[in-house]
């Protein structure tokens, strides 16, 4: 089960950059632009999203994979 | 468990569930009540006040909940847990009712909107102290065998705030007609706010400090930086990760989906009156929440993990059924409407904002077989500048539905509730055994208030999107079931945070006195 936790890490540093690629194309930069078009409600969240979501999402999934390549969680 | 000790318990939940309860009922009037609330401080026409508004649904839930988890958590672990909650239960409290006395945008302009993003900002604050102080204080009273079953009491309080928001908002309005209610009556929910708050803090005050943490202090064993601690060492910085990626992640996205994404679908994507919806979600909660403390108490016999799992997985398998079984039921696709009953009423009006311009208001009611009568308003603006893009067509429509889909609705949401009970019924056992006395209320609390402020509130946001895009633009849907899109928010994370659960979390050690 060790040896699965380990490489399960791989996938989880793969969907951390996944996830940051998402959020960020396909949420954060499109509401900032409709957000520079004139929308202040998308602006706000654009920018929450690209400073603060995004890096907490793509942080806590890149150091928890991390940590499981590198025998952080074996039991 | 003696008959003095189980008194003794029942004193500290009671204590404990009815402060974090009214924090929870203090969080939510204000969401349950914004559009009203949009009116009276942050006028849309008005840019900055928009901006304010914004902020103010934004920034309460995403940015300053885990800071108050950080600020909170770190007093409660060097100050004591009982003290910490006080003070998060007055602060909620205060800002609570001050935001219902606040005078509107049109008596005092800016100054309005900003005092009121302040005191929400305050009450986010709270709301994440408030929680691991709750939790980690009646876990610490409990004993090791018991402490999924007394926690849950904890795990009832978000729903109960939730149901008695709503209930305490359906009696203020039918106390008064709706132009009261609009004009002066919404600050009824604020004001409550102060009497409940009162009443908490005088049976808090007589509660004695966490025997654990009493015990941790007089030994000089507390941290002095419990921050550091939590989060800058490798040992205990990879539990705050894994109790939220493999709990409180999947935890938050399927509390959000069974409160309040169920509740916009109904009124949003399905139409259903706005009055009867709210009944739905009352009746689904009045139903649902014992079973916060039916797992909670089978989480001492089989396992937190377990049951968190299960409800996590039985979640990811049905949404689509449960959801696709609401649009069939709530909205008119397989009703047989009653031609001859069918009205539509054409009138014109000058825009009072715009004397020029016109507004065609049209008003459509209809009736089905089965008894159910929807009702829509659409107005329309034809402006007199005809080089001016016209604004698109206001559309207020409301489908009040028989009694047997009535029922049929609330148990479909019951059962999303259920989901709700089951991973988030012993979340609070789980998560105070992962940690240590000396950091506890403050590892604990980042990685909730992240999974439920973060994934959970990120759910309106992501469901929308995702929502919206396969409908498209054009009268015909570009995805024929774009009804469903939003859920596989929910379906996603949880079912990430459930594979992370299963293999990487043991979940077997339930002693907390570390």
């Amino acid at each position: 089960m060790n040896s699965v936790r380990k490489y399960l890490g791989v996938i989880w540093i793969v969907l951390g950059l996944f996830a940051g690629y998402f959020s960020i194309t396909s949420v954060g930069l499109p509401k900032f632009q409709s957000g520079l078009a004139g929308n202040t409600s998308d602006m706000v969240f654009g920018i929450i999203m690209l400073i603060i979501l995004t890096p907490i999402i793509v942080g806590a999934l890149l150091t928890f994979g991390y940590y499981a390549v590198t025998d952080e969680y074996d039991q | 468990m003696d008959s003095k000790e189980a008194k003794g318990i029942k004193s500290v939940i009671a204590a404990s569930s009815v402060g974090t309860m009214i924090e929870w009922y203090d969080f939510y009037i204000f969401g349950s009540l914004a559009p009203i609330i949009a009116t009276k401080f942050f006028p849309q026409d008005n840019p900055t006040a928009a901006l304010l508004s914004t902020l103010a649904t934004f920034a309460a839930g995403f940015v300053v909940r885990p800071f108050g988890a950080l600020f909170f958590g770190r007093l409660g672990d060097i100050v004591g847990r009982k003290y910490t909650f006080m003070m998060t239960l007055l602060l909620m409290g205060g800002a609570t009712f001050l935001i219902g006395c606040v005078p509107s945008y049109e008596q005092i302009g800016f100054l309005a909107p900003m005092i009121v993003l302040i005191l929400r900002l305050l009450q986010g604050l709270a709301l994440g102290g408030e929680y691991g102080g709750a939790a980690t204080y009646v876990a610490e009273h409990s004993p090791d065998n018991e402490r999924g079953f007394w926690t849950s009491w904890i795990q009832t309080t978000a729903t109960l705030g939730l149901f008695v928001s709503l209930i305490v908002i359906m009696i203020t309005k039918k106390s008064m007609d709706d132009v009261t209610f609009k004009d002066w009556g919404w600050r009824i929910p604020f004001w409550v706010s102060i009497l409940m708050v009162g009443l908490s803090y005088v049976i808090r005050r007589k509660m004695h400090e966490s025997p654990l943490f009493a015990k941790a202090k007089s030994e000089g064993k507390t941290s002095t930086n419990p921050i550091k601690e939590s989060f800058g060492h490798r040992l205990n910085f990879k539990y705050v990760l894994l109790a939220l990626l493999g709990a409180t992640m999947g935890q938050g996205v399927i509390w959000y989906t069974g409160h309040y994404y169920a509740m916009n679908f109904l009124k949003t994507d399905c139409k259903v009156d706005s009055f009867m919806v709210e009944e739905i979600m009352t009746w689904a909660f009045v139903f649902g929440t014992p079973f916060f403390v039916v797992f909670g108490w089978l989480s001492d016999k089989i396992g937190r993990k377990r049951i968190m799992l299960a409800g996590m997985l039985i979640a990811i398998f049905s949404y689509f059924s449960i959801y696709k079984a609401m649009y069939n039921t709530a909205t008119n696709i397989n009703r047989t409407e009653i031609v001859e009953k069918s009205t539509s009423v054409d009138t014109k009006a000058a825009d009072t904002k715009n004397p020029l311009d016109t507004i065609i208001t049209t008003k459509i009611h209809k009736e089905y077989t089965d008894g159910t009568v929807f009702d829509e308003t659409i107005k329309t603006t034809i402006l007199a500048d005809k080089t001016l893009k016209a604004p698109q067509p206001k559309k207020d429509a409301s489908n009040k539905l028989p009694s047997d889909a009535y029922w049929k609705l609330i148990f479909l949401v019951f059962v999303q509730v259920l989901f709700v009970t089951m991973v988030y019924g012993p979340i609070a056992a789980f998560l105070v055994e992962m940690f240590p006395v000396k950091i506890r209320y403050t590892s604990m609390s980042l990685p909730y208030h992240i999974g439920n402020g973060v994934f959970g509130g990120l759910m309106p946001a992501v469901a929308t999107y995702l929502t919206i895009t396969a409908k498209g633009t054009g009268t015909t849907p570009l995805n024929p079931d774009w009804y469903l899109q939003g859920i596989w928010y929910p379906i996603i994370i949880a079912g990430v945070c459930f594979v992370i659960g299963l293999f990487y979390i043991d979940g077997s050690d339930n002693r907390i006195d570390d």
